[in-house]
Formats: C-alpha cells, structure tokens, sequence
C-alpha cells in the first residue's frame, strides 16, 4: 500500500473507537440487533414446514455406496424401505441388486418397426415410480420417443410433441431415445463426487443418497438422458411398484438426478427390462455382449446398424438399427 | 495474539459506528439479502421447482450469475499487475480495494452455486475424508479448488497488509509478495477452470468451442474494472480517503484494450457460427434470430451487443477521458457483459437440447429473488470490508490511539 499525505488522517478523528461503551449507543446496538435477529426468523420461516424426517443423522453420515458393507446396507435398506412406507403407505420390497458375473448389457432398437406409440414412455413411467400427477410428468421418463421425418435422421427436425393417438403418421418415422449406457460416458467423468458411476454389467447409476444435485451431468449428456426431481415424486399407494432396488427405481428424493437403468432390479434377475415388455411392435432386442449366442450379438453382427452421435466419442451400448 | 484479538474487536466495534446514510444503506441491503435467504428457504423446502429450470434447460440464473462474476473477482489481477509487476504507483492506492473486491465477489460466487444445488445439505460430500472427491477428472472439483483458493489468497493479502497498516508496521516482503504473484496466476486460472466447465462438455456444441476461455478472460477485464471505476468514485465521494485519477485512467485504458479484444473474438465466433451455418449453428440462431418461433432471448442479447458497441465506441474516443462519459462506458460494458455471458452464454447451450427440442427458460420471482439477495450480499460486504479498512488505510484507526488533548502527529 502507498499512501500520499493527503490520505493521512489524524488517529483522534476515530477515537470513539476506544471509547467505553456508553448506555445510549448499547441501548441503541441492542435494539437494532432485535430487528435484524426478528429479520432473520422471519427469513428462514420456510425451514419450519420441513418434515421432520427431511434429513436423519443416518443419511447425512452415510458413506459413498460403493464403500458400504453388507450390514451397514442392510440397514439403509431397512430404513429407506420404512421410511417410505411412512411417507407413501406402501412397505417396498426393496433390494441391492448387484451385477452378474460374465454379462454386458447392450440394446438395439429397430427403427423399422417403431410406430412411436410412445407405450415404452409410460411403462418407464410406472415401472420406475415416477410421478404421475399430470401431463407433464411424461417428461420425467427415461425415455423420449421423437417423431421424425422421412429423408434423413435429423435431431434438429424432430420433435417428441406429437399426439401418439394418430400413429404412424404419413412421411413420418419414430426414435425413442434413452441412455445410452456409453462405455465412454461424460457424465461420470463431470461428477465432482462420483455420485454416478459405471457398473461392471455396463449399466450407468446413479446413489441418490449421495448425489448433491449440481446437474453438471446432466449438461454433460450428449441423450439428454438424465432427469432431475425439481419436485418430490408424488404417487398414490396405488401407483408404487413395490419391486425395487437401491441404485434403480427405488423412490428418488427431491433434488437428485436419475435416469434410465436399462431396469437393473429386473434385468439383473435375468427377466426383460420394461420397455421392452410392452413394445407391442417387438421392435426392441436386449441382451448380453458378452455372449456370442444373443440375440443383441447377431443384430450387431447382421443388421445395418446404426450408432447416434457417433461422433461424439461416447462409445454407447445402445444401437439403433434397420430391418430392410 | 492479544494485540491481534484487540484489532479485531475494534474492527468489530468500528463496524457499528457510521453515519445515517452509512445505516440507511446497510440496513436497506441487509433487507434485501434476507428477502434472499427467505427465497432460498422457500426453494429448500419446495425443491428447486420453485425455479424456472427445466430437464431441458437445467442450469440458469444461478450459474449465468455464479460465470459472470467468477470474471468479475478475476479481474482485480488488473490491479495487481500494474502495481506489482510495472510498479506503478499510483495503483498501489487502490489495489488493496480491488482484493476487497473480489474477495465479496468470490462468496457471492460460491453462494450462487450453493442455491444451484439440489442437495446443499450433503455439500460434505465434496469434501474428503467425508466425502469421494473427483479429481482431477471433474473439472467442477477443479472449479471448487481454485475459487477457494483465491478466496484465501485474498484473504491473506489484504488481511495482512491492512494488519501491517494498523500497527504502524512495514509489511514484510516475503510475507505476502509471493502470494501477490501466485494470485496473479490464480485468478486467471480461475476464469480459465470455470470457462473449462463448459468447454469440456462435447455433447454441447455452443460451448465445445475454444475461443470461450479466451473471451472470458477480455470480457472479464471489462466489467470488472468497469465496477471498480464506479467504486472508486464512490469511495473519494464518501470515504475520507482520496484516490486521484490516475488509477481510474489505467483502468480505462485496460478496459479498452480488453473490450477491443472481446468485441474482436465475438466477431469471429459470429462469421463461424453464422458464414456458413452448419447444425452447430442452431444455439447461436436461437440466441440471436430465433428457433422455431421461439425468440425469448432475442431482445436480450440484442441490448447486450448495443450495450457493448456503446460502451465500446465510447471507451475508444476521448469521449471517456472525461468521467461523466466513462461512467455511461462502464455501466454500459458492465450490464452488456452481464446478459451477454450470464443468460447469453448458459441458456443457449441448452436450447436446442441435444436431442433438438427448443424449451426456453425464464427465471421465476423467486429464482429472481435469490439472485437479488446475493447480489445485495456482496454489496453488504464490500461496504463493510470498505468501512472498516478506509479507517485502518488513512490512519485513523491505528494500534496506539493518541489522546485527544495531545496534539495530533500530523
């Protein structure tokens, strides 16, 4: 610092600094910290309408799931399952579904045969215990089918707004597109707290008792694949798939990010994921990489296929491909 | 130790004393932070559906505020380096308020991405050994690192020093200039990490651009300096504290130089998008033409350019020697640069989405709400930090006080 004389200032200009306090000025000093203190309840008054159960001491020192031992598991499971059976009246089953041994997950879709009767979206939907209160929830799927038109496949032209009552519509064709579990995925590499991961089957998760809801993945993914519970999931008893497991379709609390788990707690049982039981038009095939036998092995090996953004490097196991 | 706890008591006491108009302002600010805090609280309970955010477009005021002032804080290196690089004088009268600065804009930052968060309660989670930290493969655990950092450099440096000033003492050299150059080097890599947020991201084309970082950096060294030139004159206008203007032409020539820069960079990031316009191109048509009918930021980023071209065209004429016309350049250049790398620079890289949907987003009340009560914040704290160290700078508040019969040393 370099001070010219004209900013020196004679100590005796301040010197009620080291004056006692008198009473006027603590009178004074007293009353005004009453407003700002009145102030500052008044500010935080929202914090009151919290549920008590908004946050357990449990949660809060829980540890990364991947550093988790079967007994500390076990717990959280038992206390995640009761603790939505107070908050939505139904006891889950809820489990922690862990990967095989030997297997890849890989999809293909069949661009020939999807109508985009948009069946796979709802069954996301209900199969994943997501919201749906109204309309809009379809926007939580994992799943957005896009009506495209003929000619090209042009994301830019393509809209998923369209009314699945009138389907197929002439010189139209239809893309549904969900995570594409990529072997190269951005959206792990972003997490600044390893939140999201890659399992050993393939299949990307996310811990929502760890996820600190920064979002930063979800402007990592080139699919526009991941959601995030701006809201608490609001579901009737009768709504709640009660076959659930920890890293998959379990119910999210507000202010994590999910996304599509290719349904581990049925695919890890060796059964189909959702959206793929549904699909009136068979035109979904999921499988194992790893097994030469599969069907998903003989599209890659015999269809012309078809990989979306390429270019963007994320090595997905997720393929699109052409019957003719 | 004890003279250290005295200095922070009569610092402490110093706080409350001031004038009406020294109140009135405080408490109008206070006022407004707590407006912010009860927005917030409202966001906590209800979830971040109080926001305008989207799936589509999930990032917004918070992060196009949190990026702009990232820049902001970077810029009180346009201080530092003329003061203790070129030694120039006359800049080290002010350059003790610009790490006040940024040290206010570095927690306003560091708000804006804690109102973002979802989760704020598991912000441990970051933090090891409680929590998994990712680094170095995330570059927001990068962002985390550096932004803290700059926080306590500056905290060292300025806290040392007005120490030093307080007890009548030479600062020690080797105590702070090391800091002072590391600092230089910190606050350009904090713009750098933060730009590197979004340019690492492939799957948005409108970021995945290299020249970002670069203009960060001019744009930076452009509203920063702007919001330290109005500063300034309020300080010599209230404050018995006299800054001549010298430091104020520096910095007007800084600003001109980097708003060159900045202007130059804009044109040939629009000849790219818009020469030959390829899919890439669409973030940029939305942002200044429109996409399939929806032209929400159109008129926003239309002042920015006006904004900028104004203050630019004022800062390269004489026009700006004369304070009246700089003052219309900085707020100009200030407020153009806010829209244009704020809402211009975040929304755009969601709209289209990856998938080419067009959502737009616009911020709700509350969202607003939260901004203003952090913006307020930072205004809280920059007077406070002025209020306490003017004092300290001019002398008046000093280790011995002299006594009030005896006559005064100067």
């Amino acid at each position: 610092m370099n001070h010219g004389p004209e900013n020196d200032v004679s100590p005796k200009t301040i010197e009620e600094v080291y004056r006692p306090l008198d009473r006027r000025t603590f009178l004074k000093g007293a009353a005004a910290s009453m407003v700002g203190v009145a102030g500052l309840m008044a500010a935080l008054r929202p914090l009151l309408e919290l549920e008590t159960s908004g946050i357990s001491l449990d949660e809060l020192l829980q540890r990364h799931y991947r550093e988790l031992g079967p007994e500390e598991m076990k717990r959280i499971l038992a206390a995640l399952a009761a603790r939505a059976e107070k908050e939505y009246g139904v006891k889950p089953e809820l489990r922690d579904s862990r990967p095989l041994e030997g297997v890849e997950f890989g999809y293909a879709l069949n661009l020939t045969r999807c109508v985009g009767c948009r069946r796979c979206a709802h069954a996301c939907l209900k199969e994943n215990n997501q919201s749906r209160e109204d309309a809009a929830d379809i926007e939580m799927s994992y799943i957005r089918v896009l009506e495209m038109n003929k000619g090209a496949i042009n994301l830019e032209t393509s809209t998923p707004y369209y009314d699945a009552d009138s389907v197929p519509r002439k010189d139209k064709y239809y893309m549904p597109v969900q995570c594409h579990q990529c072997r190269q995925s951005p959206c792990t590499k972003v997490c600044p707290v390893q939140a999201t991961w890659q399992e050993k089957d393939g299949i990307v998760v996310v811990d929502y008792n760890w996820c600190i809801g920064c979002r930063y993945c979800m402007a990592a993914c080139p699919y526009d694949a991941r959601r995030f519970n701006y809201k608490k999931p609001a579901l009737p008893r009768e709504a709640i798939n009660p076959v659930q497991s920890y890293l998959s379709n379990r119910i999210r609390p507000k202010g994590v990010v999910e996304k599509c788990t290719f349904c581990l707690h049925r695919t890890r049982e060796g059964k189909y994921p959702a959206c793929l039981e549904v699909c009136p038009t068979g035109a979904r095939v999921f499988g194992n990489l790893l097994d030469p036998e599969s069907e998903i092995n003989y599209i890659l090996n015999n269809k012309r296929v078809y990989i979306l953004k390429e270019e963007v490097g994320t090595l997905p196991r997720f393929y699109y491909f052409f019957d003719k | 130790m004890r003279d250290y706890l005295t200095f922070l008591f009569r610092v402490w006491r110093l706080s409350w004393q001031g004038s009406g108009r020294f109140y009135a302002w405080m408490s109008f600010l206070t006022a407004l932070s707590l407006l912010g805090l009860h927005a917030w609280a409202r966001q906590y309970v209800d979830g971040l559906q109080t926001t305008g955010m989207t799936n589509q477009v999930s990032w917004g005021a918070y992060i196009a505020n949190f990026t702009f002032l990232v820049g902001v804080a970077a810029a009180a290196v346009m201080l530092v380096i003329p003061a203790y690089v070129y030694k120039k004088e006359h800049m080290h009268e002010v350059v003790l308020f610009g790490e006040l600065l940024a040290i206010a804009v570095i927690v306003m930052c560091l708000l804006f991405v804690t109102v973002d968060l979802g989760h704020p309660d598991r912000f441990h989670h970051m933090i090891p050994p409680f929590g998994v930290f990712n680094f170095p493969g995330s570059i927001l655990s990068w962002d985390v690192i550096v932004l803290n950092g700059y926080l306590l450099l500056n905290l060292h440096i300025a806290g040392y020093l007005l120490y030093c000033r307080y007890r009548r003492r030479r600062p020690t050299r080797r105590f702070y200039i090391p800091f002072v150059f590391l600092s230089i080097l910190w606050a350009v890599s904090i713009h750098t990490v933060t730009a590197f947020l979004y340019v690492g991201l492939a799957g948005r084309t409108y970021w995945h651009h290299p020249l970002v970082p670069s203009r960060f950096l001019a744009s930076a060294f452009v509203a920063g300096p702007a919001l330290m030139v109005l500063s300034f004159q309020v300080i010599r206008r209230v404050a018995r504290y006299h800054i001549g203007d010298l430091p104020i032409q520096t910095l007007r020539m800084i600003m001109t130089v980097a708003m060159i820069i900045n202007m130059f960079l804009l044109l040939c990031e629009l000849f790219t998008e818009f020469y030959y316009p390829t899919e890439h191109a669409a973030a940029a048509h939305y942002l200044y033409f429109g996409l399939h009918g929806h032209s929400g930021l159109v008129p926003w980023i239309w002042s920015a350019v006006g904004l900028n071209l104004l203050g630019l065209g004022l800062l390269v004429t004489p026009a700006s020697r004369r304070i009246a016309w700089l003052n219309v350049a900085c707020v100009s250049c200030f407020v153009g640069i806010w829209i244009e790398k704020g809402m211009g620079l975040i929304i755009p890289g969601f709209v289209p989405s990856p998938l080419g949907q067009v959502v737009e987003y616009l911020p709700t009340l509350n969202e607003t709400l939260v901004c203003l009560g952090i913006w307020a914040f930072g205004a809280l704290m920059y007077s406070w930090m002025l209020h306490v160290a003017i004092p300290i700078m001019n002398g008046s508040l000093r280790s011995t006080p002299l006594i009030s019969d005896e006559p005064p040393t100067h």
